[in-house]
């Protein structure tokens, strides 16, 4: 027996000994040799027809740009992994800029990530930076989808025939709910006798629950769905099956409804990264807290679909004119659905505004609750 | 091999015929897992990608470069944690998979018991407690499982399995509700354990402190199994237990004190996932260690002193994986689609042991 054991013990032993010997020869081999080499990190499939797809879409743009390499690696978890992806996309592929596109990557990760490597610029697409608190060269960049939304709801609006309107959303926290505020006042602007009916999930990728909710919306006989959840590809799909008309969300989800597709909110992820590789190549530093709107093209509707009225396209149109233009869409006064005016009369919120950031309401029209 | 036996009396036969055991332990698996990449070379000529490539990057991505092998080794920390969840109870006879559920209840009790000590005590305090706790939490959890298993006869894996989600929902209560932070508005974690409970690196390395440990415990474990009478006992309760029974071994208290062990290490995984790594407990406790971790168990045969290296095997399988995405544009299921080959191949090849007549000289099967 111990003769036995003796030798495997030393039969491992030598095994590992040989494993640990062998690899330190050869350096670090990087993918380009000039150029500018960015990373992107995606928490889900790259194709999840939402959040992660709008990125990828980017991607796509981004490696058109002459001079630019991009790495990608999709299903990394908000563990150790993204640190270490982060570090080999650096390491063996010399990735100068790295986006880091899901919320929990931020803290501790990338910040861990941008202390280690201060001649890498490390970016997080949800605004979490502070400049008193995270290193220089870290940084977050956001689009206000909220203004698509809004352009989704004017259209909804011209669309539905029951006015009644069905908005499926993961979490009540403040982006959420800025959304559902920005279709309903699209919405209830060229229709005031339409209401929005919401339904929480709890969770950004329910799929059992976002197809329970949508048949329940559905049978509630609203005639137009829409949602905020990562993957917006089983709501729209249902909505489809049930013979409703849907609005997408974060990506294009025209091809799930050949029938009922009126419009959609989607990021435009790509002007940001082309200007932040553009800007990197010039030799210039990056801004640290970039974001905006139509204004500045970081979002966009996804075409029109074959449920959009003429005046719906005509109305939807008009709307993303005075976007581009930064009129500002939030004016008093407006209360929540619970009375409380929460914009006095002849205040006007200026789409930079903070103060939409801190969303914790429900507007008037909205049939639900945030709390 | 004939030809070998033919003279029983000669010293060297019989040598060869000792090794035997521990040469076929050796050839065996590996065996298997060349099976495996031969296959899934195959499945790679299909999608129309080059096999050589593969396996040049898996071994650059994984063990090619001194950050290769920093990123191999420090996911290979849990999963030393988890496969001995696995491969303490299988000695025993008793097939625990709910190891990820100890240890997210693990990682939760040290974050929890960690939040009236920040500010207050010093790490030197704060981070025994936090160990212990994780330990403990993770031992009653697959403790019970074992209790279960004893007293109502109710099958182990599946318990186990069960438990998992029950830790899962426990987690995400506590962290969405009562315990929430306000530091993470969008991600639900407990509040952060700050800089000085933090577990720190092993110098010159960029890789916590999990990893010795991990070894630390494999090697006990190995001495608990085959050094000490407790370790006999289990030995022999795995082996028959009624014959354990009739010798009066306590096979129940054997029972439950192999999966307690069991569940304190990967208790103790979730504690280096807290201490060492997120800073807080959140929803990233459920990263699938727990499960990759049996397939470690699986593949060092249920022996905790091959767990180590197997773990590694493992690790650089994960390292190398995002490089390979990146580079052949390979989706990252197909590192998984490698895993569960292996996994495939290793359970397959169990029915060969003692039939291979080169190992085992003396006798015809």
């Amino acid at each position: 027996m111990s003769k036995f054991l003796l030798s495997r013990r030393t039969l491992l032993k030598s095994a590992a000994a040989s494993l640990v010997g062998a690899p330190f020869v050869g350096g670090v081999e990087t993918a380009t040799a000039a150029g500018l080499t960015i990373g992107i990190v995606y928490v889900g499939p790259r194709d999840d027809f939402g959040w992660n797809q709008a990125h990828a879409v980017a991607a796509v743009e981004l490696k058109k740009v002459p001079g630019v390499t991009v790495v990608e690696e999709e299903n990394v978890p908000e563990t150790i992994a993204v640190q270490k992806t982060m570090e080999s996309m650096i390491q063996l592929d010399g990735a100068k800029l790295i986006f880091a596109t899901s919320f929990g990557y931020f803290d501790p990760h990338m910040i861990e990530m941008a202390k280690k490597y201060p001649d890498v610029e490390f970016r997080h697409a949800i605004g979490l930076w502070q400049k008193d608190k995270h290193p220089s060269n870290a940084g977050s960049y956001y689009a206000y989808l909220h203004q698509a939304h809004y352009v989704d709801g004017i259209a909804a609006g011209l669309s539905t025939k029951t006015n009644k309107l069905g908005f499926i959303a993961a979490k009540p926290i403040s982006s959420v709910l800025q959304n559902i505020n920005a279709f309903t006042m699209g919405v209830r602007k060229v229709n005031p006798a339409a209401t929005v009916q919401v339904i929480f999930t709890g969770d950004w990728s329910l799929p059992v629950r976002e197809a329970e909710a949508t048949n329940a919306l559905a049978d509630a006989g609203c005639d137009v769905i829409t949602c905020h959840v990562d993957s917006p590809k089983v709501v729209v799909e249902t909505a489809e099956k049930r013979g409703v008309m849907c609005c997408g969300h974060n990506a294009s989800q025209a091809s799930l409804a050949p029938k009922g597709f009126i419009t959609g909110a989607e990021y435009k992820w790509a002007t940001i990264y082309k200007n932040f590789a553009e800007l990197l190549s010039k030799g210039e530093k990056l801004p640290n807290f970039e974001r905006g709107g139509y204004d500045r093209d970081y979002v966009r509707n996804t075409a029109f679909g074959p449920a959009a009225s003429e005046a719906a396209r005509k109305a939807a149109t008009a709307a993303i004119a005075d976007l581009k233009a930064n009129e500002p869409y939030v004016a008093g006064e407006l209360k929540d659905n619970k009375g409380n005016v929460v914009v006095p009369a002849g205040k006007v919120v200026d789409n930079y505004d903070v103060f939409l950031e801190t969303t914790n309401y429900l507007v008037e029209g909205v049939i639900g609750s945030a709390g | 091999m004939s030809a070998v036996t033919a003279d029983p009396v000669s010293p060297e036969p019989s040598r060869l015929a000792a090794l035997g055991p521990a040469v076929e332990a050796v050839i065996v698996p590996i065996g298997a897992v060349a099976a495996a990449a031969a296959l899934f070379s195959l499945f790679l000529l299909v999608l129309g990608k080059s096999p050589l490539t593969f396996f040049e990057l898996l071994w650059r991505g994984g063990f090619g470069t001194a950050f290769s092998w920093q990123n191999t080794l420090i996911r290979t920390a849990p999963l030393i944690f988890t496969a001995l969840c696995v491969a303490l109870p299988a000695r025993l006879g008793l097939m625990i998979i709910g190891g990820e559920g100890a240890l997210v209840i693990g990682g939760f009790a040290a974050a929890v018991v960690a939040l009236p000590m920040i500010g207050v005590m010093p790490g030197w305090v704060a981070m025994p407690v936090m160990f212990a706790a994780a330990a403990l939490a993770g031992a009653l959890w697959i403790g019970f499982v074992g209790y279960l298993r004893h007293v109502r006869a109710v099958n182990e894996t599946i318990a186990s399995l069960l438990m998992f989600y029950i830790a899962v929902a426990v987690l995400n209560f506590f962290v969405e509700g009562p315990l929430r932070s306000p530091t993470d508005p969008n991600k639900p974690s407990t509040a952060p354990i700050g800089a000085d409970f933090k577990v720190g690196s092993i110098p010159g390395l960029d890789v916590h402190w999990g990893l010795v440990v991990g070894v630390v415990l494999a090697i006990a474990a190995h001495v608990l199994m085959t050094r000490t009478t407790f370790g006999f006992a289990a030995r022999v309760t795995g082996g028959n237990v009624r014959a354990a029974r009739a010798q009066g071994l306590p096979v129940g208290k054997l029972m439950i004190a192999t999966c307690a062990l069991a569940g304190a290490c990967a208790g103790i995984a979730g504690y280096f996932e807290v201490a060492a790594v997120s800073g807080k407990a959140n929803a990233s406790l459920i990263a699938g260690y727990g499960f990759t971790g049996i397939l470690v168990s699986f593949l060092a045969r249920h022996n905790p002193i091959a767990i180590p290296p197997v773990a590694v095997l493992f690790g650089g399988l994960a390292a190398a994986g995002g490089l390979i995405q990146r580079r052949m544009g390979l989706p990252d299921a197909s590192v998984q689609v490698l895993q569960g080959l292996i996994f495939l191949f290793i359970l397959v090849s169990e029915t060969v042991y003692g039939r291979l007549s080169l190992f085992s000289p003396e006798t015809r099967r």
